[in-house]
């Protein structure tokens, strides 16, 4: 039994059914899942999360559907790492990697996806469709494979070659449509009124699917001991993740999971080439002016943010910051990560790290908080970003000689004895 | 000029259930000022207090959204498509 009570529009506050509806017919505004929380906090426990799966399964009580039997595979609670070499180049105290890597897709989309169809099977549907930067596609296609729905994901013509293979091996049609994601999504929103028999994820059944993307928030806090952090910085696309990342923490203490009221900064990154919220959050503007994207961060290239607005909000109200980097940033923030925490993000995965430092330095990130970055997607899935960065250093014969003569001065053999825990 | 205007879902019906009007215009302005003179409620439904574009509509013109053009200045062609779209979608 789940505790939704219904969805209400964000902006006018009309009420509607728990159906796949995503927009107010009225306003436009954007539906939202409303929730019964006085009946979620006498059921919702500390005790309760702990006995659930090793996924986000574990936070049914605060997700917008409940089945026994939910089209999963395994995503969510993913490694919270302490990062105190990554600290360490940055000034930064207590540093923690939220290293969303580890899905079973490789990025945090499983967990708005697993919810999604699994809301979309219980309303009846067959097919499964999205517009994507990639990592939605991957996600999309693996789980209606697994649901036994056919599939149907729309993509921009140039993404990452790792990401349309990742996302065609699961058997669903695939579709790369000459222009932007913006243009890719503008026509899902037009498919949804002809194709009402179809899903599109993070179209019609969008209410649903975003509240996938709490369980952030919740893992995280059930992995600090149930303790909020200071400060979390998480990267924005459309901004739904991030708003919900907001949402996620009030909600754990608005059902008494966690003792006290937690008063998490949230800061936004983007990328310089697609920065239409950090640019708003610098000018103090009260709009989102969208833009055409030109960066590598391509999971992040969504010039008209559907939730910018309430990402912006969202870091206003909690006193974050918001602010872009570069490619060669960007570049820099990937590497950066890999070696000093030994995690290989995508290039979302340095935008954020990118940022972090450049909040750091800046101060905005103080040492004397506990921060959490959200690291949402694998770097297997952009290596194009790393052509000619990284790479095997030098190609020798297999001969003692030119090994010596490769590591140079170094690292010349010494002969002397192995550590002693080796021998 | 006759210009198709493209109906969302959420609109229809306002429309009696079409999901393409043709309405006559040579701006984006006019042509979504004719079609509310066809079918009465799309003024109050698209535009704020202020006149413009709600926050959460999105109007595009041969595919190109007209924030990026002269919004409702923007000039139509004969024969030209106009869609109205939800704003809250993808990501």
């Amino acid at each position: 039994m789940d505790f939704v009570s219904g969805l209400r529009c964000r902006e006018c506050g009309r009420a509607y059914p728990a159906e796949a509806l995503h927009v107010c017919d009225y306003c436009f505004g954007p539906l939202e899942v409303a929730y019964d929380y006085e009946r979620v906090a006498a059921t919702m426990t500390r005790e309760r999360i702990q006995s659930g799966p090793r996924s986000i399964w574990r936070y049914a009580d605060l997700l917008p559907v409940d089945d026994p039997n939910p089209v999963d595979l395994g995503a969510g609670f993913t490694p919270l790492i302490r990062a105190d070499r990554l600290a360490a180049e940055l000034g930064l105290g207590e540093l923690w990697i939220k290293d969303d890597t580890a899905n079973p897709t490789g990025s945090f989309k499983d967990r708005v996806v697993s919810v999604a169809l699994t809301k979309a099977r219980q309303l009846g549907f067959k097919i499964a469709a999205c517009a994507s930067t990639g990592n939605l596609a991957n996600s999309v296609a693996a789980h209606a494979a697994r649901a036994g729905m056919e599939s149907v994901v729309l993509i921009p013509h140039d993404l990452e070659k790792a990401k349309v293979t990742m996302t065609s091996v699961y058997g669903g049609r695939v579709i790369a449509v000459e222009g932007s994601y913006d243009d890719v999504n503008r026509l899902c929103a037009e498919l949804t009124s002809e194709q009402p028999s179809w899903a599109f994820v993070n179209v019609n059944v969008r209410t649903y699917y975003a509240e996938g993307s709490k369980t952030l928030a919740f893992e995280t806090v059930e992995q600090l001991g149930w303790q909020a952090p200071d400060h979390v910085v998480v990267p924005i696309g459309s901004g739904s993740q991030l708003t919900k990342v907001a949402k996620g923490f009030e909600e754990l203490w608005k059902v008494g999971v966690l003792d006290e009221e937690p008063s998490v900064r949230i800061s936004g990154a983007q990328a310089a080439g697609c920065s239409p919220v950090a640019t708003a959050f610098a000018e103090q503007a009260d709009a989102i002016r969208p833009v055409k994207p030109d960066t590598i961060a391509k999971s992040l290239a969504i010039g008209n943010p559907a939730d910018g607005w309430y990402a912006l909000e969202a870091i206003r109200r909690s006193g974050g910051a918001c602010a872009s980097v570069t490619d060669a940033e960007i570049i820099e923030g990937i590497r950066l990560l890999a070696r000093t925490e030994g995690i290989f993000a995508e290039t979302a995965g340095g935008v954020t790290i990118a940022t972090l430092a450049k909040l750091a330095a800046a101060g905005t990130v103080r040492s004397d908080e506990r921060v959490v970055a959200m690291v949402t997607g694998h770097g297997l899935k952009t290596v194009e970003a790393l052509a000619g960065e990284v790479g095997s250093t030098t190609t020798i014969a297999p001969t003692l000689a030119a090994f010596a003569a490769a590591m140079g001065d170094d690292h010349k053999p010494t002969g002397g004895p192995a550590p002693r825990s080796l021998r | 000029m006759s210009i198709t205007v493209r109906i969302p879902t959420q609109l229809r019906t306002l429309t009696g259930g079409s999901g393409e009007v043709s309405v006559e215009g040579s701006t984006v302005g006019e042509a979504l000022k004719a079609l509310d003179g066809a079918h009465a409620g799309f003024a109050d439904r698209l535009f704020d207090e202020s006149g413009e574009l709600r926050r959460f509509v999105n109007v595009f013109v041969a595919d190109e959204d007209v924030r990026f053009l002269d919004g409702l200045a923007t000039p139509v062609a004969e024969g030209q498509t106009l869609s109205i779209v939800p704003a809250v979608a993808g990501g």
